[in-house]
Order: C-alpha cells, then sequence, then structure tokens
C-alpha cells in the first residue's frame, strides 16, 4: 500500500506542472493585451503606444515565453501570484481570505451533503420499490433540474424577504451558512443518493450475502459487509465531489454576496484581470488534481484488486 | 426504427421527445411563432401582469416576457444542442479510433484525453471565458473543449465491447476495409450507447451554460437568453418576484423533458430488453429448447 | 430417524410474474446418504437447496412441507431458520469466487462464522481451520486465510468451504453444483474431497449436479427434475442402468453415447 501511495503521489508531479504549463499558455493567448488591462485599470487618461511599451517592459512580458513560465512557477511555488493588474495588491492577499471563506462553504456542504447522501441511499435502496422511495426520487428529480440560483433566489425571497428569517446575503454569522449550505447539497444530494442506492442495491443479491446468511452469520456482519462493498463506490464518488463543489459554489457566491473564491472569479473575468484568473485556475486545479489522488488511494485501500494497476 | 417504437411505449419519455421537438420548433421559428419583438422596450407596461395581449406579461423594461421566452430558446437550448453535437462529434470520432484499433492509438489518446479530464471542468470553462472575454459563442468554445474528452472516453468503453465482438473479427478477416467496419457494423450499435449519454448530458449543459449567463458571462444583453432573464429579474427581485417565475420554469421543464428522454431511451435501446416490456427478473427456468427424442 | 429430511408437495413460484417454477416436489433423503439431484440448467435443481434453507430472491416464494428432524422448516421464524443455516444445514455455493466478500480476506468469514456459532476465540477457530485445510489439501493455512478471494482458484475455494463445512459438521450438507465451474482437474480433485467429506462426517448430503459422472462416483441415491417437476427417483444403480422415464433415458444415453466413442477411440477400434 505504501509504495502504491508513493508511486500515485509521484504521477501527479507531471500533472500539475501540465496543468500549471496550460493555464500560463492559456492566459498568453488572450486577444486582450495585458498591458491595456492595466492602464484602463489606472485609468490613465491617455493610452499612447510608448505608454503600453513601457508598461509591457515593466511587467516582464517582453522576456522569452519559457523564462516567464520558468519565473511564474517559482514564484507560484513561494506563493507568490503577482499583483493584481486593477488594484495592484498581491494577488494571494486577494485570494487567500477569499479562498479560506469558499473553503469554509464547501467543508460544511461537503459534510451534509455525505451524511444525507448515504442516508437517503440507504434508506431508499432497502425501501426499494415503494412510496417511500420512489416519492423520495420523485422529489430529488425535480429539485435537481432546478437551476441552483432560480432556487437560491426562490429561497432568499421566501426566507429572508417574506419570513424575514435568515439574511439574504453576506458572511456575517452563522445564520448566513444556512442558505447557501441548503442550496448546494440540495442539488448535489439529489444526485449523490442515487448512486449510493444503486451500489447498494447491486450488493443486496450478491452471492456472498446468500453464502453469509447460509453459513448462519448473524444479520449485523451481513449488512456490515454490504455497506463496506456498498459504500466503497461511494466513497469514491465523494472525494471526487469535493473539488467540484469547491469549484461550482461560482454561482451560489454570487447569489449570496458570499466573499468567497468563486465571486472573485467571476469579477476578475469581467474586469480582465489576469493574475487573479491565473493564481485562481492553478489553485483550483491543484486541489483537483490532489483529491482525485486521494480518491484513488481510497479506492485501492478498499479494493485490493486496484493496488497492483496504477 | 424499433427503438421510436420502444420508446413510444413509454409514456413519459414520449410525452418528453413532444415537448424537446415543440421547444426546438418554437425557437427555429421564432419570429413566427413570438407575438412581439423581444427587445422593444416600452416603459409604460413595466411590470405588466399578464394580459391577452402579453400572455406573460412585462418584464422591468416593458418588454414581452414570452417573446423574449421564446426568442431565448435559439442560445439556451437551440446553441446548446449545437455545442452538445460538437463535443459528441469530437469525442465520438476519438473515441471510436481509439476504441478500434486500439494499441499504440487508443495509448496516446487516451492520454491526452486524461490530461484533459484532469482538469476541472467548471474552472477551466471560467478560464476560457476569462482569456477570450464574455460571450455566448466563447462560452460554447470552453464547454466543448472541455467536454470532448469527457464523450471520447465513454464511447471508447462502448466500442471497445462491441470492437471485440465476433462478427467484426469475421469482417476483418474478409478483408472488409476499417473505415466500413466502423461505419457499418460498430457505429450503429454505438448509437444508443451515445444517444442516452447526449441526452443525459444536455440536462447539465443546460444547467451550466444558463448559470454563466446568469453571472453575466453570457450572451450580451439586450439578447434574450433564460439565464439572463433570471438575472434581471433577480435584481429586482425584493419589489416584483413573479419575474423570475417564467424563465426559471422553462429551464426547469427543458431539464426534466431531457433527463425522462435520457431514461427512457436507456430502458428503450437497451438491447437486452428490446423484447419485453417489462423489467426481466432472473428466474431459473427458461423455455425448454431440446425435445428429447 | 426414519429420513433425514422430508420434503412434501414443495412449491416455488415467481411472484412478480405469477409462474409457477416447482410444482408439486416431494422426496426424501435418508441418514448418511447422499442425494444427487440431476437435470439440466434450469430445471429447478439449484431452487429446490434453496428451498430447504430458505434463501430465495425476494420475489420468490414457497410453501409445501419441509420437515427436518421433526419440525417443518417451513413454518419456523426468520431466527429459528437462522440458527439452524450453517450449524445443522450446511450449504456448498457453486461460485467460490463469488461466495466470500470481495473486501475482506477469507479469514474474516470464518472468524465471524465460527464466532457466532461456537463463541470461539480468534485462535481457537484459526487452530479449527487450520487442522480442516490441512485436510483438504490446502497447504500453508494461515497464509491461505490472509488471502482476498481474488487471489485465490476456483478450487481453492471449494475447498475452503469444504474445510468450513467440516468444522460446523452441520447434520446436512448441501452442495450446490460445487464442481460446474471448475476444471477437469479441480473438479477430480474437489469431488475427492466430498467424497472424503461424506466418510468424514457421516451425515446426509445433496449433491447437485448435472454431471452424471460425477454423480455415479459420489452418490447413492438420485432424482431427475426437469423443468421444475421430479421426473424420476431410486437409487444410483437403478437410474443410471435401467432408468424408465424417457428424458432420463435420453440424459443418460447421451452421456454413454460420449464415454462409449470415447472408450472406443482408447481401444483403438
Amino acid at each position: 500500500m505504501g509504495s502504491y501511495i508513493a508511486k500515485r503521489l509521484l504521477l501527479s508531479v507531471p500533472i500539475l506542472l501540465m496543468i500549471s504549463f496550460l493555464t500560463f499558455l492559456l492566459i498568453n493567448l488572450s486577444p486582450m493585451d495585458p498591458a491595456e488591462v492595466v492602464l484602463r485599470a489606472q485609468e490613465v487618461p491617455e493610452i499612447t503606444e510608448e505608454l503600453i511599451a513601457k508598461t509591457r517592459e515593466e511587467l516582464g512580458l517582453n522576456q522569452p515565453f519559457l523564462k516567464q513560465y520558468a519565473d511564474w512557477v517559482m514564484a507560484c511555488l513561494q506563493l507568490d501570484f503577482g499583483e493584481s493588474y486593477v488594484t495592484g495588491q498581491s494577488v494571494w492577499s486577494l485570494i487567500s481570505p477569499a479562498f479560506l471563506n469558499t473553503l469554509k462553504l464547501t467543508l460544511v456542504s461537503s459534510i451534509i451533503i455525505i451524511v444525507m447522501s448515504v442516508i437517503l441511499g440507504v434508506v431508499c435502496a432497502l425501501n426499494e420499490g415503494n412510496m417511500l422511495d420512489r416519492s423520495v426520487r420523485g422529489v430529488s428529480f425535480f429539485l435537481t433540474a432546478m437551476p441552483s440560483y432560480w432556487l437560491a433566489s426562490i429561497m432568499i425571497w421566501y426566507f429572508s424577504v417574506r419570513l424575514d428569517l435568515l439574511p439574504t446575503s453576506g458572511m456575517d454569522s452563522y445564520r448566513s451558512y444556512i442558505l447557501p449550505v441548503t442550496v448546494i447539497s440540495v442539488s448535489y444530494v439529489g444526485i449523490y443518493f442515487r448512486n449510493v442506492r444503486s451500489s447498494m442495491l447491486g450488493q443486496l443479491h450478491e452471492d456472498y450475502v446468500v453464502y453469509g446468511r447460509a453459513c448462519g452469520l448473524p444479520e449485523r456482519k451481513i449488512t456490515k459487509h454490504i455497506l463496506r462493498n456498498s459504500l466503497q463506490v461511494a466513497v469514491s464518488i465523494f472525494c471526487m465531489a469535493i473539488p467540484i463543489i469547491l469549484g461550482s459554489t461560482v454561482v451560489i457566491e454570487n447569489v449570496f454576496a458570499w466573499p468567497g473564491l468563486g465571486r472573485l472569479s467571476v469579477k476578475s473575468i469581467l474586469s480582465r484581470d489576469f493574475p487573479v484568473i491565473q493564481a485562481y485556475v492553478l489553485i483550483l486545479a491543484v486541489a483537483f488534481v490532489l483529491f482525485n489522488t486521494l480518491s484513488d488511494m481510497i479506492n485501492a485501500a478498499f479494493n485490493p484488486k486496484l493496488r497492483k494497476e496504477i | 426504427m424499433r427503438a421510436l417504437k420502444n420508446l413510444s411505449r413509454d409514456k413519459l419519455a414520449s410525452l418528453s421527445l413532444f415537448i424537446i421537438a415543440a421547444i426546438v420548433i418554437l425557437g427555429l421559428f421564432a419570429p413566427v411563432f413570438a407575438p412581439h419583438d423581444p427587445n422593444h422596450v416600452d416603459m409604460k407596461l413595466r411590470y405588466a401582469g399578464s394580459s391577452w395581449a402579453y400572455w406573460f406579461g412585462n418584464d422591468h423594461l416593458g418588454r414581452c416576457i414570452l417573446s423574449r421566452l421564446i426568442y431565448g430558446i435559439r442560445p439556451s437550448i437551440l446553441w446548446v444542442l449545437a455545442a452538445l453535437l460538437a463535443s459528441v462529434g469530437v469525442g465520438a470520432a476519438v473515441g471510436f479510433l481509439a476504441g478500434y484499433f486500439r494499441g499504440k492509438t487508443d495509448a496516446i489518446l487516451m492520454r491526452i484525453c486524461d490530461i484533459m479530464l484532469s482538469f476541472p471542468g467548471y474552472v477551466m470553462t471560467l478560464a476560457v471565458v476569462g482569456i477570450l472575454g464574455a460571450g455566448l459563442e466563447n462560452i460554447l468554445i470552453a464547454f466543448v473543449a472541455m467536454k470532448w474528452a469527457w464523450f471520447a472516453r465513454v464511447i471508447r468503453t462502448s466500442v471497445q465491447q462491441y470492437a471485440e465482438m465476433d462478427y467484426v473479427k469475421f469482417s476483418k478477416a474478409a478483408g472488409i476495409s476499417n473505415r466500413r467496419i466502423i461505419l457499418k457494423h460498430i457505429v450503429p450499435v454505438t448509437f444508443s450507447d451515445i444517444a442516452v449519454i447526449a441526452s443525459g448530458s444536455m440536462c447539465s449543459m443546460i444547467l451550466q451554460i444558463s448559470g454563466l449567463s446568469f453571472l453575466g458571462l453570457g450572451i450580451k444583453a439586450p439578447h434574450a437568453e433564460w439565464g439572463m432573464m433570471l438575472n434581471e429579474a433577480r435584481e429586482v427581485m425584493f419589489s416584483h418576484p413573479e419575474l423570475m417565475l417564467a424563465p426559471g420554469l422553462a429551464i426547469v421543464i427543458a431539464v426534466s423533458a431531457f433527463n425522462f428522454l435520457a431514461d427512457g431511451l436507456q430502458v428503450a435501446l437497451d438491447p437486452k430488453r428490446m423484447n419485453s416490456g417489462k423489467q426481466p427478473r432472473v428466474t431459473e427456468v427458461e423455455k425448454p429448447n431440446v425435445e428429447y427424442a | 430417524m426414519l429420513n433425514m429430511l422430508e420434503v412434501n408437495h414443495l412449491r416455488v413460484w415467481d411472484a412478480n410474474e405469477g409462474k409457477e417454477i416447482i410444482r408439486d416436489s416431494s422426496f426424501r433423503l435418508k441418514p448418511q446418504t447422499c442425494l444427487a439431484i440431476v437435470g439440466e440448467s434450469g430445471s429447478g435443481k439449484s431452487l429446490t437447496c434453496r428451498s430447504i434453507i430458505r434463501l430465495h430472491k425476494p420475489w420468490i416464494r414457497q410453501s409445501g412441507e419441509i420437515l427436518f428432524k421433526g419440525e417443518n422448516l417451513n413454518q419456523l421464524s426468520v431466527k429459528e431458520m437462522r440458527r439452524r443455516r450453517g450449524k445443522q444445514i450446511g450449504m456448498i455455493m457453486q461460485n467460490g469466487m463469488g461466495a466470500f466478500d470481495p473486501s475482506s480476506v477469507v479469514g474474516v468469514h470464518f472468524q465471524e462464522t465460527l464466532k457466532g456459532h461456537f463463541g470461539w476465540s480468534k485462535s481457537q477457530v484459526e487452530t479449527a481451520m487450520k487442522k480442516a485445510m490441512e485436510s483438504v489439501m490446502l497447504n500453508h493455512p494461515i497464509e491461505t486465510m490472509n488471502k482476498y478471494p481474488y487471489q485465490l482458484s476456483g478450487g481453492m475455494l471449494q475447498r475452503l468451504m469444504i474445510a468450513l463445512t467440516l468444522v460446523l459438521s452441520p447434520d446436512i450438507v448441501i452442495a450446490d453444483e460445487p464442481t460446474t465451474a471448475l476444471d477437469t482437474i479441480s473438479q477430480y480433485e474437489v469431488v475427492e474431497q466430498f467424497i472424503q467429506l461424506r466418510e468424514r462426517m457421516g451425515g446426509s448430503m445433496i449433491f447437485v449436479s448435472h454431471d452424471l459422472g460425477v454423480v455415479k462416483k459420489i452418490a447413492d441415491e438420485v432424482l431427475v427434475m426437469r423443468n421444475g417437476v421430479i421426473v424420476e427417483s431410486g437409487s444410483v444403480e437403478e437410474v443410471l442402468s435401467a432408468p424408465r422415464h424417457p428424458y432420463t433415458q435420453y440424459l443418460v444415453s447421451t452421456r454413454l453415447e460420449l464415454s462409449s466413442h470415447f472408450n472406443e477411440i482408447m481401444r483403438g477400434e
């Protein structure tokens, strides 16, 4: 198992390098000249060719591409992502608090999603076909067909405006968590509980369940074995779910004015703030790869057959 | 086609197909069906409720909501459908080559796919939009660039299954060209798998693309688009929440229709279930096929 | 005790499709004998076995009388039935690979089963299983018990099940096509193990198979089933040398054809 972990971690390094390279490359493909972006943001009254050339020099944009890339990677490893084109602040100082806020939202949501998906999935699998199962599936169906921002808006309108129970936006108290977490959870639980359910249904009729019963094993033990096999699939799905949720809080953050990465990213896209966009993409891509690796490792821990393959 | 006949048995799926077809036709022929010009501003009619002239009422700029919904079908559904088809097309081409030829071709193509897939989809879409700038075309390009790898992987698995079947081996042994084998033998069988996957993906694509428009990264005003209509409605949510109803419901209906269609297609096109309407249960008894002499 | 097991008017049907699978089955299992059930796939052999221990898929129902040691198994509560499974009525499955939980080592199954029935400690279980495994020709018993099912061959897994049965020593052993999924050499070895199992335990056995050759070797009595009905029953010599029912005659003659042709070739004719 140890060698498997080592191999997997080593494999992720080239992938990370590739992602960083592509990210850097993408930014440099932009039709807009970064120098111009900076100058516009600084509200320079007259943008002349000389000014652009000078700014390009200052930003180090005339150096050979690979040197720019190497400099950038070295800086990133030291958590120096440059300065924002728009505000001039260090990108890291913009991103780190935002990242933290998004992380809080994601973690709380993820916990609720995992717990609710497992509970609903197991309950529905054990009640396969009857009213409970069918009504849960029906309701979840419509909830997942709803755009999350629509659901969010409706809930804000109802709970904040009509009932005045919860804050409409911002991240002030623990109460501000309730609505955004609920909206995120509703969308994802609807999808994931179905995975848990079908995984468990698949296990209920397996031969080892029959043999276990034939040998007279107590039901508790049998349920334990069933859960072990069903949850294996669920665990790997959940591991991947976290970075997906991390990335897709973009919309929710904007609806609830949550001061997180999602909101920051949209702002920087609209203002063409390239260093921020670059850093955002890189950080999330790294999180993605790390969670992917983690998910594979957990999978291998549960299913020993996979340890042989890479 | 047998598939359509099977599908027609499933009432829900037939209804969904009908709804989707209706939406597509409405969108394609929007100028014919829309009662008014979707961009015509009339400040006197701001926030007007539904009336005989304006069935769904008017929005915050006095524009006809129904017309905007109908014209909005084009970017929200039709263009997404186009992006989906492009994505599936590229993915299928790659998937067929990889799954059929295997060996080195497969290894190289799948490596490329893995790299593409190791990027978080939504984030990269934002990145592409961030670089190229906001706009519907850019969003769609970003989506096609991100999604094709996923389709390629799934289709390749499906193709691999069929490419190993005996009749393909016989064809190869008989000297039929690879191109013909792929086109005549493999494409028709994998078509059902592809159809199911594509219709399922349509749901998430509609939601994501309208989400991006909602954020203001999509189509530019004053064009009508469902996500953007919700954005505009949100701004006046506290005073006129009813404006959020129409576009939101439109999205829910469209996504649900594609969802039901995908489920229905899966059941209808599954070759194992083709002959029976009900789900087959496992029993030990099979009809005797040998009569003893 | 007259009969170890008496099955009267067993009826098994599919509640989903309303189809009857086993119509009206009645047979006896005498003490210390091996009863074979033969027939083609789908004749209802496995379902009969499952009916005895009452472990069907949820949409299968059964009715009738199943007398074991004077008690009607069909009328016992689920809890009481569980107590009898394993310790008094044991079962050996066809597919060794699927029989054990793929996510645990096989030793775990033995631990849980034996602890549940006898309350043994970990080391007691190990000692008992070690002895049993050695007697079924499984070398390196401790190592084997720490392996996952996918690491062991079909034949080994069958022998593991036989070893567990040896330790449990039930009164009836039901073997559901144990050799069908094995290659010829493993088949031979496993059948030898079954014969030894019979001799050592002295209890009764129900052996399901579609291979008449194996049946001839191991069984005393035989039931022939076709489409859920018992078409013929009797001692192995009677039924296989002088079958009365046309279907049995067909089965036997087909088998005879194969072996007689083989013998001809071997004799060089």
